[in-house]
């Protein structure tokens, strides 16, 4: 994962509520094996069809509950392929979320006003660190947690950083009973 | 202080402080081929195939398709191959096409008795939340998590907030779990539980079978809950003991489980209470969860709606749907009928679709077919009968899979095709480009798939 510190540009920008993941990346390219790839294929029916028109920008600005249903991170991958590295709307579905930090897509969650003054604005420049968006019409606050930030600052594997807790995991695991839970080699 | 079930679950799982262990990692052919990839490059080794399951569910060919090497579609053949080729080099048990045990991953975890009480439970497909029905913190997620659990068993996951729904009363006659979720999704919006783990309470719940509880909890997603959960009773102990997981030491088990429920007293970050009597059968007109409305309502008229984002949205779903503001629902008239998928395709399901449609015909002018959750659900239903009752009114009797829920099999919806359906989302294109879903109960599809619309299932007999 690249290290995230300031991410400036122009903003495209996808003004409607409840976009969901169905339609970010649409369930026929799910069938791919790889990771890489899909960004000819974001929001492949409203494009095709003409009903929205996306530019690459680095920063997507879109409405509330964006990325709800389906858990499939096709959907991050895609917008971070097309050419998006942050994403800021008024709020985000969970996993979704989730996703995004999982590989470097900055999601911001700003108030409806402020991603309406974004948008208009047309250009933007956000600091992780600060966790500040600055654009023409003044600088708004976002939150993040620190974890998730300082992953995203310093690019880390999460992988990587939980294995710094093997042995609390191997304790774990040591404390419990052996015969906690279901054994799924032995059915 | 008095704790919540998640309170306890959670707590009984943090390894160090966010990060979780995971009791039970199921595993299919969508959300994984990448993150196995991962560990290979990462030369990272599995490490506990003994909590973790595969099945192929959503590319699987329902037409009697029965080997990953036999799937015409080629990308969907390598999606299946892929994955008993990873699950056969990780160690892990895979119930794949020809397994009597295959089916959809939230049908035959329960099924199998490896979903029990107390369990952190995780896969990547949103309708994980389905699991909670058993007292279990089940939760969907994405493919680098997939990647973190097959590597460490854990999740490093923020806190979720707690919400509780209470309902008051009993479901009326004809009223089933899938319209007091949907009734719920209504009022809540599709984002209104985003950020919580919510756990149904209440007499409603308390008096509903396993499959049905399973219902509600699989659709949490839908209101955009994190994790769905119901306290574990009596009911649950009995679906779990005899199935081939169930604990050794039941009496045990039975004991641990006893010590689950959210005690009195314990406070949720959110209190929601719904009136469960109140509750009519549902039937979605839009292009999300949320927009619902009774069967017996019409179409809404975005022009009453007073956000401009509500209007701009119904307007939209309205174009996409080829609804007039205003129509009955009873006269809307889909042309497919879809009963199945992990909401809705269990052997209670099919039952109560069953019981519509014996003796009875699918109307000329429908296509109608069944899919029953797994080969285990369809090896019972055909010991009942249930596939010539459906066969002779009329419907296809189809394998195991997810079928038409997200058409990444060949069953889909053609363009401007409208359908009953026992899934769980309606969004546009999920079922098949330009295809038209409406979410029902399955009695509520089985009584449109004979009459050709859809028709208030408590007049109707």
């Amino acid at each position: 994962m690249r290290p995230i510190d300031v991410i400036e540009g122009k903003v495209s920008v996808l003004d409607r509520a409840n976009v969901d993941t169905d339609q970010i990346i649409p369930k026929q390219f799910l069938k791919r094996v790889e990771r890489t790839g899909f960004g000819e294929f974001l929001f492949y029916d409203w494009i095709r069809d003409g009903e929205i028109e996306l530019e690459p920008n680095p920063i997507l600005v879109a409405g509330a509950n964006f990325g709800c249903g389906s858990s499939r991170e096709h959907a991050p991958w895609a917008l971070e392929d097309f050419g998006f590295q942050a994403i800021v709307a008024p709020s985000f579905a969970d996993i979704f979320y989730s996703n995004c930090t999982k590989i470097g897509l900055l999601p911001a969650v700003l108030d409806e006003e402020h991603c309406k003054a974004v948008a208009e604005a047309g250009e933007a420049r956000i600091d992780l660190d600060d966790e500040t968006v600055n654009c023409a019409a003044g600088v708004f606050q976002f939150q993040i947690e620190p974890e998730v930030k300082h992953r995203l600052l310093n690019g880390l594997d999460d992988i990587g950083i939980t294995l710094e807790n093997e042995g609390a995991i191997d304790q774990f695991e040591a404390e419990r009973r052996a015969s906690f839970g279901p054994v799924t080699t032995s059915l | 202080m008095p704790k919540t079930m998640f309170d306890k679950i959670w707590e009984s799982h943090e390894v160090a402080p966010g990060l979780i262990y995971i009791d039970l990692h199921l595993v299919h052919e969508v959300t994984s081929p990448q993150a196995f990839d991962g560990l290979r490059l990462a030369g990272r080794k599995l490490r506990r195939p003994d909590k973790t399951l595969a099945t192929a569910d959503h590319n699987t060919p329902t037409d009697g398709t029965m080997a990953a090497r036999l799937i015409a579609d080629q990308l969907s053949r390598v999606q299946v191959e892929t994955l008993e080729r990873n699950c056969e080099e990780f160690g892990i048990p895979v119930y794949s096409l020809g397994s009597d045990r295959q089916g959809i991953v939230h049908v035959i975890g329960p099924e199998l008795g490896v979903t029990q009480p107390g369990m952190t439970i995780v896969c990547g497909d949103s309708h994980t939340s389905t699991h909670g029905a058993f007292g279990a913190l089940a939760f969907g997620i994405g493919t680098s998590e997939v990647e973190h659990v097959l590597a460490i068993q854990c999740l490093v996951q923020k806190r979720p907030k707690t919400m509780r729904i209470s309902y008051a009363g009993e479901l009326r006659h004809g009223v089933t779990p899938k319209d007091l979720i949907l009734a719920t999704i209504g009022r809540l919006g599709t984002g209104g539980m985003t950020g919580y783990a919510v756990e149904y309470a209440g007499p409603a719940i308390a008096a509903l079978s396993m499959p049905g509880r399973m219902t509600i909890c699989n659709m949490t997603i839908e209101g955009g809950g994190r994790a769905g959960m119901i306290a574990p009773d009596e009911t649950t102990f009995e679906w779990v003991q005899g199935r081939p997981a169930a604990p050794a030491d039941f009496a045990a088990a039975m004991a641990r489980w006893r010590e689950l429920p959210t005690e009195a007293g314990a406070s949720f970050d959110a209190e929601v209470e719904v009136d469960a009597a109140g509750i009519s059968p549902m039937v979605t007109w839009g292009t999300n969860p949320g927009q619902v409305v009774e069967v017996t309502d019409t179409v809404p008229d975005p022009a009453e709606m007073d956000s401009p984002g509500d209007r701009e949205a119904a307007e939209r779903a309205l174009a996409y749907m080829g609804l007039q503001a205003g129509t009955p629902m009873t006269e809307i008239a889909p042309e497919r009928v879809f009963i199945g998928s992990c909401t809705n395709s269990r052997i209670e399901d099919l039952r109560e679709a069953a019981q519509i449609v014996d003796g009875r015909r699918v109307a000329g002018s429908v296509r109608a077919m069944v899919v029953p959750g797994s080969q285990q659900v369809k090896k019972a239903a055909e010991a009942e009968g249930l596939d010539e009752v459906f066969r002779s009114a009329g419907f296809e009797w189809r394998e195991a899979g997810c079928s038409m829920c997200l058409g990444m099999n060949p069953d889909t919806l053609d363009e401007g095709e409208r359908c009953a359906s026992t899934s769980n989302r309606n969004f546009e294109g999920r079922q098949g480009k330009g295809g038209r879903t409406h979410l029902v109960s399955p009695k509520m599809a089985a009584a449109a798939a004979v009459e050709g619309h859809f028709v208030d299932i408590r007049d109707w007999s």
